[in-house]
């Protein structure tokens, strides 16, 4: 039976036509190309490569941008998307906000007119795939300590540092690197660096037990020499990967949602049809409708949530602690309800006939990457306090 | 080439029908909409011959408002305008009616060729194909898996029992498509943009000059008198093996006895 949604609050009557179609677009999509897939790849370890055209294909990429061809969806629809394709592996969802987010949004914001030329047809059409440096090593939660650092010399630029956790990083034709210039209190700057430059080399984390369809590197720059027009001109200072990974939280938002629906619906599936204590379904049992009970609410709520961050989005008014609210809470939602269908699913719950466990592993990744839960709090915490615990003002 | 595709807008193939309070319509409530798939392929059909040949494709429904959604998928895949004849509030239309209505709405239309899929999987009639190419007076090859475009007609291979048969037809005409004719294509998001900007034409039985009132509900040709479920699937009978010729003994009589297949 194919997925039909989980939609208890008639959310689907706020959605236009074209967000529904949007939808449902991915959905089949979902349906029929990830899902029969997503567990050899998750179990080999391998990320499904093939998919991207057909990603691309279907203007998976860069869909909210207008220019070169693509087609300039609104937020909601866009945060479908991630939905969608999150419901189907955290993983794809992380290609496809990598992708769009974090590598055209960069480009085409803050990009010269050459490199928008060169890369967002490129990038859209799945030709090239990018990556984004930011996190390395030893910093994390605090990126504006990196040591990834940019020397003037020339024409050219020098590179010189290594990037963590880097999803798509050793697929990647295009990387964009976050790196100082002018010393350990510089400003931080974007730079273009392109697969096979010189000093430039990526390996991937290996033995991951998250994540597993999806590809994640370091990368390594030693003397690598780019030339002057590799720097994003448009953009200097943390704002300029912030306001990347802002864009990718918000889908994140969503994306948490298309989990727990994805491990919603196998557990009220498996409760519905599992037998025990005479002839009656498990889901007969009081202790397995509240923990479906507390999943629906959940979901519903978190689904509101992304909902009011999308229109708000499109509305101009989304301010970063609005997106810390959606990543935080939805993730959570997500964690929980894989941690709860697994239970619901007994020794099935960690078995690969069913997608409980892979999303359960999966979310594990998405709670602390991306702003790690705990960070999120601290923004939220700062939001309403005006107090930035991190960084606290002397008493 | 211009090309007309009339698609039916159907429950998905995977729905579990339920049987309305009537008795005789199914409960639509939980019913996921679908273009039929055998529609599918002769949308696609068009489209690809639109992209090598040129010309337009226009997609044709008669269904109620939310096949409108229907239309837009059709639109978003890559064809250029939409018609839906208005059933809202009508009476059920017998295949015979919806041909009327579906020739009336397209004999003003220039077209080189009509397409439809060989049948719709809602109500599994199969008789529209050869009705409406009367009423238009075109010639029509069903179950279509294969087609070479020739100038001013076209050869299409099509499945018959057991074999495969090649005809030749002049154009304009009517070719219903078959599974295995080609595997439709995704829309694009790009595709439900520009669909989102165009406007479906909505038009009434009125419209088109056809008397409604005479090929639905009591006047249809065809009236469901009632709908039934298939009958649940018994639990399976597990014959113990211990003694072979036993079971053998115990399978003859239940066959015989019980199932008076024997």
């Amino acid at each position: 039976m194919a997925f039909g949604g989980v939609d208890f609050l008639g959310i689907d009557d706020m959605l236009s036509p074209d967000e529904l179609a949007v939808r449902e677009l991915v959905r089949d999509f979902v349906e029929s190309d990830i899902l029969p897939i997503i567990e050899e790849c998750a179990w080999e370890g391998r990320f499904p490569r093939e998919l991207v055209p057909r990603m691309a294909a279907l203007n998976l990429f860069g869909a909210t941008i207008s220019e070169y061809g693509l087609p300039g969806l609104g937020n909601v629809a866009y945060g479908l998307i991630m939905q969608e394709l999150e419901r189907g592996d955290s993983g794809i969802r992380s290609f496809a906000s990598v992708q769009s987010a974090l590598v055209m949004y960069p480009i085409y914001s803050y990009g010269s007119k050459a490199q928008k030329d060169r890369w967002i047809p490129a990038l859209g059409k799945g030709e090239a795939i990018g990556c984004f440096g930011l996190t390395e090593p030893d910093f994390g939660s605090n990126p504006g300590g990196m040591r990834t650092a940019a020397r003037k010399d020339g024409d050219s630029w020098v590179l010189n540092g290594s990037k963590a956790w880097i999803t798509n990083g050793s697929i990647a034709d295009v990387a964009v690197v976050w790196a100082k210039v002018g010393g350990p209190d510089g400003k931080v700057r974007g730079f273009l660096v392109e697969k096979g430059t010189s000093g430039f080399t990526t390996s991937e984390h290996r033995m991951k037990m998250s994540l597993r369809a999806s590809v994640t590197s370091q990368l390594a720059f030693q003397d690598c020499r780019v030339g002057a027009d590799a720097l994003l001109p448009g953009v200097e200072g943390l704002k300029g990967p912030l306001s990347c990974l802002n864009q990718a939280r918000y889908g994140i938002a969503w994306g948490g949602i298309g989990s727990a629906m994805a491990t919603y619906t196998a557990a009220l599936d498996y409760a519905r049809s599992r037998k025990q204590f005479g002839d009656r379904p498990i889901a007969s049992h009081q202790m397995v409708q509240e923990k479906l009970a507390f999943m629906i609410s959940e979901i519903t709520k978190g689904q509101l949530l992304a909902l009011r961050l999308g229109r708000m989005k499109d509305a101009g008014t989304l301010k970063p602690e609005h997106v810390s609210l959606g990543k935080r809470n939805n993730v959570w939602v997500a964690r929980e309800c894989a941690r709860l269908a697994r239970e619901i699913l007994g020794a099935n719950g960690i078995a690969g006939e069913y997608p409980v466990f892979r999303h359960l592993a999966n979310i594990e990744s998405v709670f602390t990457y991306e702003g790690t839960h705990d960070i999120h709090t601290l923004v939220l915490g700062q939001a309403v306090t005006g107090i930035p615990s991190y960084n606290p003002p002397a008493p | 080439m211009n090309h007309i595709v009339c698609l039916a807008y159907v429950p998905d193939t995977e729905t579990k029908i339920k049987i309305g309070a009537d008795g005789k319509s199914i409960d639509e409530s939980d019913v996921k909409w679908i273009v039929s798939p055998y529609d599918e392929y002769a949308l696609e059909e068009a489209i690809k011959t639109k992209e090598t040949k040129g010309g337009t494709v226009t997609v044709v429904t008669f269904g109620p408002a939310k096949a409108d959604v229907g239309l837009r998928e059709c639109l978003a895949r890559g064809a250029n305008e939409a018609v839906r004849i208005a059933a809202d509030g009508l009476a059920q239309v017998d295949s015979l009616g919806v041909a009327k209505l579906l020739a009336a709405a397209i004999k003003p239309m220039p077209f080189d060729v009509l397409w439809l899929g060989n049948k719709g999987v809602g109500t599994d009639a199969q008789t529209l194909v050869p009705m409406l190419a009367e009423f238009l007076d075109l010639p029509h090859v069903n179950l279509v898996t294969k087609l070479e475009w020739k100038d001013g007609a076209v050869t299409c291979w099509r499945e018959i029992e057991g074999a495969k048969e090649v005809v030749e037809t002049p154009l304009p005409a009517l070719i219903a498509a078959q599974k295995g004719l080609n595997e439709p294509r995704y829309a694009s998001l790009k595709g439900i943009m520009a669909a989102k900007k165009k406007t479906i034409a909505v038009k009434t039985p009125a419209d088109l000059g056809v008397d409604v009132a005479a090929v639905s509900g009591d006047k249809a040709a065809v009236r469901w008198t009632k709908l039934e479920l298939p009958p649940a699937r018994q639990a399976v009978k597990l014959i113990p093996a211990d003694d072979p010729a036993k079971a053998a003994e115990e399978l003859l009589r239940l066959l015989r006895d019980e199932a008076k297949v024997l």
